[in-house]
């Protein structure tokens, strides 16, 4: 199980999200996501509602967003179901962030094919650039995390930063990356080096005709 | 050698690098909804019978008939509960990365094969339970379920078949275990992704209680086309019991790490030397192999070379198929590290709900990373592998038996390099003692 996170639930943060709601574009789409269930079974969208308010949330803060407990409380009245169902919801799964977070959010993974590949290396341009594992740095731009297999193996190593793969990293790359990112530079997602996506590096040693256009192979069958 | 490998036009998954568009005009090019409507007029029995004589096993790891799983649903329903589909796109098995591409580069196979499938199964709708960390792929799929409502291939009368069909896109927030069927029923039901016990199985009693069916997203993304091609096309490869085309996935120490789609069967040599451009270093400096993604126990590197990829090859060698995520390990790596990582990703992703789980994944991985520096007495190594002993088969799910298998492959082909660290640890402390 994930370390029980110290979620913050003081004065402060119910004076500054006591009066939560959702926007108008959000509504909407929590409408629509409610909608994928059938009747009475509204309970369902708890998760994607989660991932809206803390969107929302993120998107008033400047940072990738978190769910302070007024949030969470929104949410079940939302969805007509008790607090804590929707708790047990917010601290099971590990993508809620029950504290603040920084700008970027910062989630290398260090799962053994990462591992394999230079994983630490990756770790470590993030410590020289003075983030520490579970903190935010001083100026509130980068949160580090070190997460759980995040299923681009054959592209490893690899970090997700907020919503954003970069993939087939090395220590020069990720410092690259991040330097890019607190100058608020454009930086290209995917791999790093020049793979389309889960070919081998050069090109793909099958399905070639795929590269220039778009082959139908059924005239070949 | 003299394996006969997979040409192009026998793949299914021909945008599976995503060099061309993913979207609906450039599927149908491809050949996805072609005559979607006859394919369902054969009838649901005709269709799971195909799909039997095809030989299709389960693409999420554990290998089941897929044919056989469907025909466990209810031909009709006696009290008036419908019946779904789930798919599982929860990908989360360390070295597994074939769904992804199958989500964001032709993610209308995937839809197309939800309706047959459904049909089939007489599901009323299908839910598409995505992990969270894939954000983008999760988009695409989206904009994909629009566009084939739009068309009309999905929703009422879905392709003029006759047949009222939904398919759901449902996103994850980040937990292994909503990999296991019923783990990813209660998460799609909004509650914390804990196991059920069984029975009732699915088939039985699954989301929302009504009758519901699980499958990998590879599973039903290869149906239409084996629909079309014939049962006896799709059988044509691989060994007896382990037929079709499969993606494989390597990643670790091989020159080129990729994702491709190859017949069953290939010698693991054949496989890399084609797709993956040897091992690093050559040959002589692979040391062992997880040959089914984190879940499977290691192979070392001279049962593996000529080791058939395939549910019975990998058995035959104590190992298994799982999802066919190769993670390749030359001799630079520190094995007792590797293993002990896999430890700290079960511990973590342990739902909490068993005791033997809970405890014993956190308990395994201290030991694992005693055993990293040889801090150990040489009984340890034995009590280490009775407590993986004592979790396996004894959890509601097989989350602690995933936890406990690369242990004890580790121990079996790996004691004598635990026992090395540990009397050098002993040696460093003798040496130290007489200073």
């Amino acid at each position: 199980m994930a370390e029980a996170a110290n979620i913050p639930d003081e004065i402060e943060v119910r004076a500054k999200w006591g009066d939560f709601k959702f926007t108008p574009a959000n509504e909407k789409l929590a409408k629509w996501q409610i909608a994928k269930y059938p009747e009475g079974r509204q309970k369902s969208a708890v998760m994607a509602l989660l991932d809206l308010a803390q969107r929302q949330v993120g998107a008033d803060t400047k940072t990738q967003g978190w769910l302070p407990v007024p949030v969470i409380e929104y949410v079940s009245a939302y969805l007509d179901m008790p607090y804590m169902r929707t708790y047990e919801v917010a601290t099971f799964y590990t993508m809620y962030n029950l504290a603040p977070v920084g700008r970027f959010h910062v989630q290398v993974c260090g799962t053994t094919p990462c591992m394999l590949r230079g994983s630490d290396d990756v770790m470590a341009a993030c410590k020289n650039k003075g983030m520490a594992k579970g903190k935010t740095t001083p100026d509130g731009l980068f949160t580090l995390t070190e997460v759980e297999c995040m299923g681009n193996c054959s592209n490893a190593p690899m970090v997700q930063i907020n919503d954003d793969n970069y993939e087939d990293l090395d220590y020069d790359i990720m410092t690259r990356i991040l330097e890019d990112l607190a100058e608020g530079k454009e930086i290209s997602v995917g791999s790093q080096i020049g793979r389309k996506t889960s070919e081998p590096k050069g090109g793909p040693v099958t399905l070639r005709e795929m590269v220039k256009a778009n082959h139908d192979y059924r005239k070949e069958w | 050698m003299g394996f006969d490998f997979l040409q192009d036009k026998d793949r299914i998954f021909t945008n599976v690098y995503g060099f061309q568009s993913w979207d609906l005009k450039a599927a149908q090019k491809r050949g996805d909804w072609d005559k979607t409507a006859d394919i369902i007029k054969r009838g649901n029995d005709k269709i799971i019978e195909e799909m039997k004589e095809s030989g299709l096993r389960g693409r999420g790891g554990a290998g089941f008939p897929t044919g056989l799983k469907w025909s466990f649903m209810p031909k009709e329903s006696p009290d008036g509960r419908p019946s779904f589909l789930v798919i599982n796109a929860d990908e989360s098995e360390p070295g597994s990365c074939k769904d992804r591409e199958i989500l964001r580069n032709d993610p209308h196979k995937l839809i197309e094969g939800a309706l047959i499938a459904g049909f089939a199964m007489r599901a009323r709708a299908a839910y598409i339970y995505i992990r969270g960390e894939y954000i983008m792929e999760a988009k695409v799929m989206e904009a994909a379920v629009k566009e084939a409502y739009d068309a009309g291939l999905i929703g009422k009368n879905a392709s003029k078949s006759g047949y009222d069909f939904d398919v759901f896109v449902h996103r994850g927030a980040g937990a292994y275990i909503c990999g296991e069927e019923t783990a990813m029923i209660e998460s799609l039901e909004g509650k914390k992704g804990q196991p059920r016990l069984k029975p009732p199985f699915p088939a039985g009693a699954g989301l929302y209680g009504c009758p519901t069916t699980v499958n990998n997203v590879e599973s039903i993304a290869v149906v239409p086309t084996i629909l079309r091609r014939g049962a006896s096309w799709f059988a044509g490869f691989g060994r007896e019991n382990n037929h079709g085309t499969k993606l494989f996935q390597v990643s670790g120490h091989v020159d080129k790490p990729a994702v491709f789609e190859e017949a069953m069967s290939i010698p693991f040599k054949d496989m890399i030397e084609k797709h993956c451009g040897g091992i690093t270093g050559g040959w002589d400096n692979l040391l062992a192999v997880i040959p089914g993604g984190s879940s499977v126990p290691l192979v070392p590197a001279e049962q593996i070379m000529d080791a058939p990829m395939d549910f019975d090859g990998l058995k035959d060698v104590g190992s298994g198929l799982g999802t066919a995520a190769v993670i390749v390990m030359d001799k630079s790596t520190d094995i007792v590290r590797a293993i002990s990582r896999l430890s700290y990703f079960y511990k973590h992703e342990s739902c909490g709900q068993c005791t033997p789980c809970r405890e014993g994944t956190g308990w395994m991985w201290r030991v694992m990373e005693k055993m990293r520096d040889g801090d150990a007495e040489i009984g340890d190594i034995d009590t280490l592998y009775e407590v993986t002993k004592q979790v396996e088969g004894h959890t509601i799910c097989a989350l602690g038996d995933a936890a406990a298998w690369p242990i004890q492959g580790l121990i079996r082909h790996f004691r004598p390099e635990m026992e090395r660290r540990i009397n050098e640890n002993k040696g460093a402390e003798v040496l130290e003692a007489a200073e």
